[in-house]
């Protein structure tokens, strides 16, 4: 009888848990699909002749003739490969300035003892609070004067330098134990051949980490490179979707549109897909989106 | 309540492809009767844990059979068992206050269960009573110090006046003069409510001293069961003689030859019931006694004074480690600058174990 | 001593020359440029100094429909999309099979180009001569109208926005509460196990207090990302916002600054520094009602 009664308690306890999981996988699975349904679609697009996407009034999941036609067209009609490269340029030049500005600061404030340290550091820290777009406009102007627009100095100068990153490796610089400066020190080391050779292997996540998310930013960015570029030769990728948008191929030829988008979309995926876990794991410890 | 393990056996999948489970748990038989202290006993990695949360129900058996008194509670998932369980790192909710924490279980309760709001802090203050912080209800655990949390925890767990007490290393995370005073305000706990408690340590000093039985495992199996001072005196292989007792018993490589024990040259023993064979001999440091003709003669090392008793560090050839520590009365006098020491046994404290099962070997005196 | 404090300036000389011309200078430029009033480009001159940029700001219909704006993207999405997070990372712990394959997919808009999806989601909800758009073959499934959401009603563009918007942030969202959940030690989920707590109860008494930390911080950089909103609805609409009528703060400054409408960075300094009152009084407010709830 009773055990009768513990055999239910128990089905019952299983059915929940099994119901539970069902309703998990369920929802997950359709986000799953919203997620990916955009890139996939994107793709399909991409792969449909021009007469074949205007001829469908009722948009079709699937194509029974795929054709390369509009990559070819995204090249040759608008000038992606300029924006592609200049986006690589930008991409690579900013990054590398980047890292070495924020290494060589976060190593002062890490390792050497200054007057003023801990009220520059605070300054630096109170630099973190202050938004983009406030500072945007008197860049504008400063850039404008100089007359770099239209360069590449004008895009790179105000997009190197992070406060948050330097913030981030310092931390980690701060966590690599005295002994082994005063060991190096003792050797007759000097302070940039100890961070060369001690520092920066040691904290090579955390480099690694800061290159990844900078290299996201970057290919991505599109307020600042908008304002100041309007000459198709220096467009990022970003403007250059917008301008394909506005202005390219003509503005239905929406298949040829798809293949820009996925041919701008796959390196960082393709970036991601390789590195993910290091990406996760790098932007769950201090990233933040814009 | 009394509980009863019927054949528990717990096996973990291996990870990978080829990798073969893990059998945590084999076999487990044993029967705890109603209002014991338990201890559950062995190196890390010996099954102690798995068994707990077998009994708690956090973990299902592969096989075998749980019983509260006579009911069948295998099946039962852990809500239903009426089980307090106190976690190593005692799990206390970090955001609610002590009597939060206390009522939480109750408050769970449903239907012709539930309790008044009254009831529940009447229930709370007893328990906070029964294990003395009264004065500490409305504070945060991290407002607490390592015993008081303690305290909470297993006020938590009692509330519900389980039906089984289990404790998961409950002194591991105190140090070293809280864990004496807390293990004796366990004891009084489990006397005062006579709930049948079960807890696991790796501390054999700390099992020894409050249980009424100890169960000695390793790798899954267990090795003996018995009260401590039954099993201490009468270990049944080599593991436990080894793993029962501070210090630890000395272990002699020795053969039984025509009646008699040799440790290397020494004819220390005379004996009966052993077929001639090699063995290992076991003597507890206390079976040592210094004597001017004694048969056993070591090299003497160092002489350590620790007021009532002394200690001997000496080394034999027969012996498996450098130093042999034996404890001798402070009343007899070593000669510090003596070579050698001679020694003769306490037939009681020696134990033999065949060299190739390991287990223990009885034998009468003659 | 003296020789390892210039060694130390030598080594922050780089990102204090850098901090310096694009971020301090700046800052006090733009509080400069909101208080000269009828300041030229060309000339770079200005007639006066007061609260005119403020006044013409705040009078400007173009500026309030950009406030309405952010602040409905603002009031729909953060909540929306912690929630949202908060139910898919609460079933991305429940499960094990599969929970790294899903991480990894729903991590993917993270580190796309928002202007190059938001293309495609454009053209998922677009309705034109052709075609109604995928989106609207769906709704006739369930025999809805068809609706254009790019060039239609206001509500159906708010939808495509906020959509969108969601889309985009949750990745992080994701991500920083499944690392919280998973961070909450398993003993406390055993503890109440045993004690019979139902799954609800493990969920807000539980669950839910453990990581509000992480809650607060999602909600409090939300509502600062939100406030920025830009390139998305650029993403969608076009650059020009002012005439879909789905401009943000942001994307006003951008416009007052540049473009068609450009030439005004007295006003969209204004307006930057307008946006910035907003966001800091939003998180101090924030700041303080998280103070009262997050107790450790």
């Amino acid at each position: 009888m009773k055990q009768d009664r513990y055999a239910r308690v128990r089905r019952a306890a299983r059915a929940h848990k099994i119901a539970g999981s069902v309703v998990a996988y369920t929802c997950l699975t359709i986000w799953a699909v919203i997620v990916l349904f955009p890139f996939y679609w994107m793709v399909l697009s991409s792969l449909k002749s021009y007469s074949a996407y205007n001829a469908e009034y009722i948009p079709q999941f699937y194509t029974l003739a795929p054709t390369l036609q509009n990559y070819l067209d995204a090249f040759t009609a608008v000038d992606l490969g300029r924006y592609f490269f200049n986006t690589l340029v930008f991409t690579l030049i900013t990054t590398a300035i980047m890292l070495v500005v924020v290494t060589l600061a976060a190593f002062a404030f890490a390792r050497l003892n200054f007057r003023g340290k801990d009220l520059v550091f605070t300054l630096f820290l109170a630099l973190m609070m202050i938004p983009n777009e406030l500072v945007v406009i008197t860049n504008f102007v400063t850039i404008t004067d100089l007359n770099l627009r239209n360069s590449f100095a004008g895009l790179i100068l105000p997009s190197v330098v992070s406060v948050f990153y330097i913030y981030l490796l310092k931390e980690n610089f701060a966590q690599i134990p005295d002994e082994l400066y005063y060991a190096a020190k003792v050797d007759g080391t000097s302070d940039l051949r100890y961070l060369l050779r001690v520092m920066v292997p040691i904290c090579r996540p955390t480099l690694i980490t800061i290159v990844i998310l900078k290299v996201i930013e970057c290919w991505n960015a599109y307020v600042w490179p908008r304002l100041i570029t309007d000459d198709a030769r220096y467009y990022l990728v970003s403007n250059g979707i917008q301008e394909i948008r506005e202005n390219g191929f003509g503005r239905e030829n929406i298949p040829a549109m798809m293949a820009a988008v996925v041919v701008i979309s796959v390196p960082l995926i393709v970036l991601f897909l390789i590195f993910h876990k290091k990406i996760m794991a790098g932007v769950s410890r201090g990233g933040t989106k814009g | 309540m009394k509980v009863v393990l019927q054949n528990l056996t717990k096996q973990f999948p291996g990870r990978g492809k080829k990798a073969e489970g893990v059998t945590a748990v084999s076999r487990f038989n044993f029967e705890i009767p109603d209002g014991k202290l338990v201890a559950l006993l062995g190196p890390s990695g010996c099954g102690k844990s798995t068994t707990l949360n077998l009994i708690s129900g956090l973990l299902e058996p592969t096989d075998g059979r749980i019983f509260f008194g006579e009911d069948d509670v295998t099946d039962l998932p852990p809500e239903n068992r009426g089980v307090g369980l106190v976690f190593q790192n005692y799990a206390l909710y970090p955001h609610l206050t002590v009597r939060q924490n206390i009522i939480f279980p109750l408050q769970n309760r449903k239907g012709a269960d539930k309790l008044s709001r009254q009831e529940m802090n009447r229930r709370a203050d007893e328990a906070a009573a029964l294990v003395q912080i009264e004065g500490l209800m409305d504070r945060r655990p991290k407002e607490l110090s390592g015993g008081q949390q303690q305290r909470v925890a297993i006020a938590r767990a009692l509330v519900k006046m389980p039906r089984v007490l289990l404790l998961d290393e409950p002194l591991s995370n105190l140090d070293a003069r809280l864990r004496l005073q807390t293990r004796e305000e366990i004891r009084r706990i489990q006397k005062q409510t006579g709930i049948t408690t079960i807890f696991v340590t790796h501390d054999q000093e700390e099992a020894m001293s409050i249980s009424d039985l100890i169960v000695v495992m390793k790798n899954g199996v267990v090795q003996q069961t018995g009260q401590p001072q039954e099993v201490y005196d009468h270990p049944v292989n080599e593991f436990v003689a080894r793993f029962l007792g501070t210090p630890p018993i000395n272990m002699f490589r020795g053969r039984v030859e025509q009646g008699r024990l040799y440790i290397g040259r020494d004819a220390v023993l005379k004996l009966a019931g052993v077929a001639d064979q090699e063995v290992m001999v076991g003597i507890r440091p206390e079976g040592f006694l210094l004597r001017e003709d004694g048969p056993l003669r070591c090299r003497l090392s160092r002489v350590e004074v620790m007021g009532r008793d002394i200690s001997v560090v000496s080394s034999h050839e027969g012996a498996e480690s450098a130093a042999i520590r034996s404890i001798i009365d402070a009343e007899n006098r070593v000669d510090h600058q003596a070579e050698t020491v001679r020694f003769a046994l306490r037939p009681g404290k020696v134990h033999l174990f065949s060299r190739e099962t390991e287990q223990a070997l009885p034998f009468q005196l003659c | 001593m003296d020789k390892q404090n210039k060694k130390a300036w030598l080594y922050l000389l780089p990102a204090i020359v850098f901090l310096g011309a694009f971020m301090v200078y700046p800052l006090i430029d733009v509080f400069v440029y909101s208080f000269e009033e009828g300041f030229n480009s060309a000339s770079q001159t200005y007639f006066g100094v007061g609260w005119y940029n403020y006044a013409y700001v705040l009078r400007d219909p173009y500026f309030l429909q950009a406030v309405k704006n952010t602040f409905l993207l603002v009031i729909i999405t953060v909540p929306l999309s912690t929630g949202i997070a908060l139910l898919f990372s609460v079933a991305l712990s429940s499960i094990k099979p599969l929970r790294n394959l899903f991480q990894t997919v729903y991590f993917l808009p993270y580190v796309t180009n928002t202007l190059a999806v938001g293309l495609v989601f454009m053209i998922l909800f677009k309705r034109t001569a052709y075609t109604d758009g995928l989106v609207n073959l769906m709704l006739s499934w369930f025999g809805a109208g068809p609706v254009d959401f790019i060039d239609g009603p206001y509500w159906a563009k708010m939808f495509v926005l906020c959509f969108y918007t969601i889309w985009v942030v949750l990745p992080f969202k994701i991500l920083i509460l499944t690392s919280a959940l998973a961070s909450v030690n398993q003993d406390y989920y055993n503890a109440a196990r045993v004690d019979g707590t139902s799954r609800t109860r493990i969920f807000f008494r539980i669950t839910l207090p453990m990581i509000s930390p992480m809650i607060f911080y999602l909600v409090i950089t939300g509502f600062i990302g939100a406030f920025k909103a830009y390139s998305d609805a650029v993403a969608l609409f076009g650059t020009d916002l002012n005439a879909a009528e789905m401009n943000t703060i942001v994307g006003y400054i951008y416009d007052m600054l540049y473009g068609n409408s450009g030439g005004y960075p007295s006003y969209a300094s204004a307006a930057a520094i307008l946006l910035f009152a907003i966001v800091l009084t939003i998180t101090c407010i924030n700041l303080l009602v998280s103070r009262r709830h997050v107790h450790y």
